[in-house]
């Protein structure tokens, strides 16, 4: 194992909750970030908190990027092509999944819902496939 | 104001997490994804994490108050498994895997300008816009 770092993680995992237990608590809603950006992106009545949401988040990446740019290394390469083609299948995959790794994962695990499990199970695993096949078979760079 | 700075603090407070969880940088993702290579399970004790805090408050604050913006709490009703479902997460793990990035990671990352988040972020958004095709009643 490399690279293993179960304190910071845990902590990091312990903020990303709380953010979402305050959303509950703001919102009344449980809701990951595909969740709240997806909203954004379709005629809504509350796209005020969506996007204050939204920016919080980018605007503490902006500061991380200055005081802590280890946090953003980007050690993977990928070409143009593959990141496009993997924000599109992101994009859709949440949205006709309803739910990405914050809201299945995280809230939706929480709550039991067996749909979220259910999803949970199926984008690691898929994942994880991914993975073993651009790694070890493809060679490391698509 | 307070209605948009508190979710603006929120949002700050997720990226925090995701800055410290190694959510942000994708050959740690990659990392926890390959199994069959240096594993690094770290972000196993992300979602673990995660579940400990939001699960407690999840069922503790119902009982105690209302939400402050809206009227009730209103959790997700749907426990049928769908198709949709599957095919959604399945083609969602694979662009993760891709690419490490999910769209938490991939906002923050895009705030610190980081390359191929600029590059994918846009696309997300697309495929975003896509999706919500699929709801589009038919003429």
């Amino acid at each position: 194992m490399e690279n293993f770092t179960p304190f910071m993680s845990t902590w990091g995992g312990l903020l990303i909750g709380l953010a979402s237990a305050l959303v509950f608590l703001f919102q009344g809603r449980v809701a990951g970030v595909s969740g709240i950006l997806g909203g954004l992106l379709m005629p809504s009545g509350d796209a005020g908190w969506r996007a204050a949401y939204i920016l919080g988040m980018v605007a503490a990446g902006a500061v991380g990027g200055f005081v802590a740019p280890a946090a953003f290394a980007m050690e993977v390469e990928r070409s143009t092509l593959t990141l496009v083609v993997a924000g599109l299948l992101v994009g859709f995959g949440v949205r006709m999944g309803n739910g990405c790794t914050s809201g299945h994962g995280v809230c939706g695990i929480s709550r039991l819902s067996p749909r979220s499990i259910t999803a949970t199970l199926t984008f690691m695993a898929v994942a994880i496939a991914t993975v073993f096949v651009t790694e070890h078979v493809l060679g490391g760079q698509p | 104001m307070t209605r948009f700075v508190l979710p603006a603090f929120a949002g700050v407070l997720f990226s925090v997490g995701l800055m410290l969880a190694g959510m942000t940088q994708p050959a740690k993702v990659i990392g926890f994804l390959d199994f069959a290579g240096h594993w690094d399970p770290s972000l196993a004790f992300v979602m673990v994490g995660g579940i400990a805090v939001f699960a407690v408050f999840y069922r503790v604050l119902p009982s105690r108050t209302k939400p402050l913006f809206a009227e009730r709490f209103s959790p997700p009703t749907r426990k049928d498994i769908d198709p949709r479902l599957i095919v959604g997460a399945s083609l969602f793990g694979v662009g993760w895997g891709l690419s490490g990035f999910c769209p938490g990671p991939a906002l923050a990352a895009l705030g610190a300008g980081a390359q191929p988040a600029t590059i994918l972020v846009p696309a997300m958004v697309v495929g975003m816009y896509l999706a919500s095709l699929l709801d589009r009643p038919r003429d």
